[in-house]
């Protein structure tokens, strides 16, 4: 015990069995290095390709419908083709990408704070409080979350002015993702909260004097993080494929900045016709992107529930 | 030649970092009609040497070197054939009773279907060979309470039932494994008669894994006693007891608190040499000293608790009163013991005192206030202040998110908001100091620490704040013996240099005895009687306190 005093930080994490579960697990090393990957180029876009396909100007439709470049009318400088606009697929799909992770994130985030929130505090105070927030869980749980995000989307279209409403339109789709995913973090963390305030520590801290709100962020918060974080990173992949078939269904982000949904959309067009390249890569893109994030969402919930421990 | 044999048994478990040895070299035999005790404390593998007879090691475990050898047969031969031994030849019987029997199974198809698999009998016979053993281990109405579920007996029936599912194939060798550990005083000691009357009558070997010395003083023959995987010593009962060779058995005899008189302090004999008189002094500095008045510094009046809380619950038809008209007195610097059996509603009123729960009816008074009735928080603070209270389970009464500095530093800058940090840091030290503890303990996680240092962080935290009142639920009950003797001494020591009054909750009568001043006994939220401490336990007026003084495992019974 005493030689853990003096190792680093990055020793320590060495150390620790969350580490060398991930060494001993090729799933989980893989699924983030393509995560990784992924995230590296669609967050430095700029600086990797040579193309902006959102600038009207550097684009020339004597490109348009360029096929990938290992076939036989393809162009060395278009590895996945171009679009109907001569847009490279591959940098459009990048763009694409970050903001379908952008929007993902900002969505999860909103229904984590919104979710355990509600949680944390029905658990700990309990009582007629409680009833009202698990009932609320339990009526939104009843609407499917694509229904309520294309209700939510139809609201905010009512309210927000035409010339408004593109650039509004992430905004919206945040929300509306967001309120649809928070039961689950309210229920878990309404469970983890149950089983935590009846630990003798927070009695402690209750006799100490320590008012409720510290117990709850201080004490209460950190050891139910586990769980919440785990269905967190499984909801992350489920915010992106609602994100996507929203944009697919046309309610979600515009074709002028277009999410990996929207190139779908766009490309679905074009798959009878034979460019079905235009479809096909955002699409398969996005199915490596989910599945490596549930995939280290399984490795993560294995590795964290003490009851699985080998 | 003896019955069981267990030569050079090793059993190891290869970790990630290091390899843990649960048993080396362990050389045990036993008898036929004989009970031999394996005591040890946690950690000492005595567990492992019960599970490695019966080749039960869960992985990474595994049984490295030695044999067992049952009658003329070594069972460790194949790992195959000792599958026909389990609950054939050899019986167990588990620590906790509410879990070692299924629960959506009829205990009568429990038995009969463990007595089939063994022995080939048709269901007829099983069931009448089942109710026969209901009767032999004192299950009164057996035919009809043969077709109950497990849930519909109490605590000590249903390790009646584990018993005897434990003897239904007619083994030789029955291992129980902590079998009274879950269970109150008055039904321990009917389960060990049990025990006793069965060795005899069928003439059994018994193996019985214990922590406890007084009931291994009042059933085993011979004992062993195991430390850290070793065999420490082996030998009659009443010689290992009396006249230990080894200086670990001394130790561990030394810290169970006697039974017959009062003594001021435990000997530790590990730590004989070393002085930490003086540590304790740095926290007096700070210490606004009460002088021992004869005044009473709680007064708890007609104090009811009922719970009944529940949304659909039919008002207070079906609520139990956990507790039902106590009222009692505790002076300034004494030491007050409650005792009583689970659900006696000790801890219940241990939980009003330091206001936790609010009682149903009556008061509590606190230096002449009542404090149950307190409505602003600001009012409520200055009490807080005043009453502190250790924890029974001292791995969950500390955060483990947080370091053990900031866990102590906690009630310091709730009470004193304008404290400067290296003052607040002096001051943790200081606390660190008082409780025998390192002062580099401070920047490291709980988790890092063993259950009694765990516990002295805890008495730390409940001393930050200076209080008159320090409320010990059961403290050192989840503590091995030689650790929960270091943890007494310790909060005699405080006691004693700071003053403290103390409420000492506990189902342990010799620990009680060891701390307190004056006794209440409880019973089904009942308060049966209050004295002194010597009073209690040479006269007891009560007939409740007379069974359980009774019944109380002794280890001074050795002697007669």
């Amino acid at each position: 015990m005493d030689n853990n005093l003096n190792l680093t930080k990055w020793e320590r994490i060495k150390d620790s069995d969350i580490y060398h579960s991930f060494i001993k697990s090729p799933t989980a090393i893989i699924s983030s290095a393509i995560l990784f990957i992924i995230f590296f180029c669609s967050f430095f876009i700029e600086f990797l390709t040579p193309y902006t396909p959102f600038d009207p100007s550097s684009l020339s439709l004597m490109d348009a419908f360029t096929p990938p470049s290992w076939t036989e009318d393809g162009l060395s400088q278009f590895i996945l083709g171009t679009d109907g606009q001569g847009r490279d697929m591959l940098s459009t799909i990048l763009y694409g990408c970050r903001i379908s992770l952008i929007v993902g994130f900002a969505a999860i985030i909103f229904s984590l704070i919104l979710g355990v929130g509600l949680g944390l505090t029905a658990g700990y105070f309990g009582g007629k409080y409680e009833m009202v927030v698990m009932r609320l869980t339990d009526v939104q749980l009843t609407v499917p979350s694509i229904l309520m995000a294309l209700l939510v989307d139809g609201i905010a279209r009512g309210l927000i002015s035409r010339e408004m409403h593109d650039e509004m339109a992430i905004y919206v789709l945040i929300f509306a993702i967001g309120i649809s995913e928070w039961p689950q973090f309210a229920r878990v963390s309404r469970a983890a909260t149950l089983v935590e305030k009846n630990k003798d520590y927070v009695s402690a801290s209750t006799i100490i004097g320590v008012s409720n709100i510290v117990i709850m962020f201080k004490h209460i918060l950190p050891n139910i993080m586990r769980p919440v974080l785990v269905i967190g990173t499984i909801g992350l992949a489920l915010a992106i494929l609602a994100e996507s078939t929203l944009s697919f269904l046309g309610v979600g982000v515009p074709p002028t900045t277009p999410s990996l949904g929207t190139l779908i959309r766009l490309g679905n067009d074009f798959l009878f016709s034979g460019e079905w390249w235009i479809t096909f890569f955002p699409a398969i893109f996005l199915v490596i992107l989910a599945f490596s994030i549930n995939l280290l969402g399984d490795w993560m919930r294995d590795t964290l529930n003490p009851k699985l421990k080998k | 030649m003896s019955f069981l044999k267990i030569n050079n048994l090793s059993v190891d478990y290869k970790m990630r970092k290091e390899t843990v040895y649960a048993a080396k070299n362990v050389n045990i035999d036993v008898n036929k009609g004989e009970i031999l005790g394996l005591v040890g404390e946690s950690g000492s593998g005595k567990s492992t040497v019960g599970n490695a007879i019966i080749n039960l090691i869960d992985e990474p475990g595994k049984v490295s070197s030695g044999s067992v050898i049952l009658g003329d047969l070594n069972i460790h031969e194949n790992s195959e054939s000792i599958v026909k031994y389990r609950g054939n030849k050899i019986g167990l019987i588990f620590q906790d009773p509410q879990t070692s029997l299924n629960p959506i199974l009829t205990v009568g198809e429990q038995l009969i279907e463990t007595i089939q698999t063994h022995l080939k009998s048709s269901k007829e016979d099983a069931k009448n060979k089942s109710i026969n053993l209901l009767k032999e281990v004192g299950i009164k109405d057996a035919e009809k309470r043969f077709d109950d579920y497990p849930h519909q007996f109490s605590g000590g029936m249903r390790q009646r039932v584990v018993i005897s599912l434990a003897l239904c194939c007619e083994p030789e060798l029955l291992i129980a494994d902590e079998p009274t550990t879950a269970l109150d005083v008055s039904i321990q000691s009917q389960i060990l008669d049990l025990i006793k009357k069965l060795t005899k009558e069928r003439n059994l070997a018994v193996i019985l894994i214990t922590h406890d010395m007084g009931v291994i003083a009042e059933t085993a023959n011979r004992v062993a006693v195991m430390k850290s995987g070793n065999l420490v010593e082996i030998g009659e009962t009443k010689k290992i007891l009396t006249t230990p060779q080894q200086s670990y058995t001394k130790s561990l005899v030394s810290s169970v608190p006697p039974t017959n008189k009062k003594i001021s302090r435990f000997v530790i004999v590990e730590k004989e040499n070393k002085k930490n008189k003086e540590n304790n002094i740095k926290i007096l500095n700070r210490w606004t000293k009460k002088e021992i008045s004869n005044q009473d510094l709680v007064q708890v009046k007609n104090l009811n608790k009922s719970f009944d809380d529940n949304f659909f619950a039919e008002s207070s038809k079906n609520s139990v009163l956990a507790v039902n008209n106590v009222s009692f007195q505790i002076k300034e610097g004494e030491s007050f013991g409650l005792v009583g059996e689970s659900g006696s509603g000790k801890s219940t009123i241990a939980k009003m005192i330091v206001n936790l729960f609010k009682p149903s009816s009556g008061d509590i008074f606190f230096d002449k206030t009542c404090i149950t009735k307190i409505k602003y928080r600001s009012e409520l603070m200055k009490f807080r202040k005043q009453i502190q209270m250790i924890f029974q389970d001292p791995y969950s009464s500390l955060n483990g998110r947080l370091k053990v500095k900031d866990i102590i530093a906690e009630p310091i800058t709730l009470h004193n908001p304008s404290i400067s940090n290296s003052d607040l840091n002096n001051y943790v030290n200081d606390l660190l100091d008082s409780v025998e503890m390192i002062q580099k303990s401070a920047d490291r996680y709980p988790h890092e620490f063993s259950g009694g240092q765990r516990q002295r962080i805890s008495i730390a935290r409940a001393l930050a704040t200076q209080p008159r009142l320090l409320v010990c639920d059961e403290p050192t009950s989840a503590l091995d013996v030689s650790i929960q003797a270091q943890i007494l001494n310790l909060l005699k020591d405080l006691q004693e240099q700071l003053n403290l009054t103390i409420l000492f909750i506990s189902h342990d009568l010799p620990v009680v005895r060891q701390m307190c001043d004056r006794i209440g006994v409880l019973k089904d939220g009942k308060l049966c009687e209050v004295s002194n401490t010597e009073d209690l336990f040479l006269h007891p007026s009560h007939e409740y306190t007379k069974e359980l003084l009774h019944l109380m495992p002794k280890i001074e019974s050795i002697y007669n």
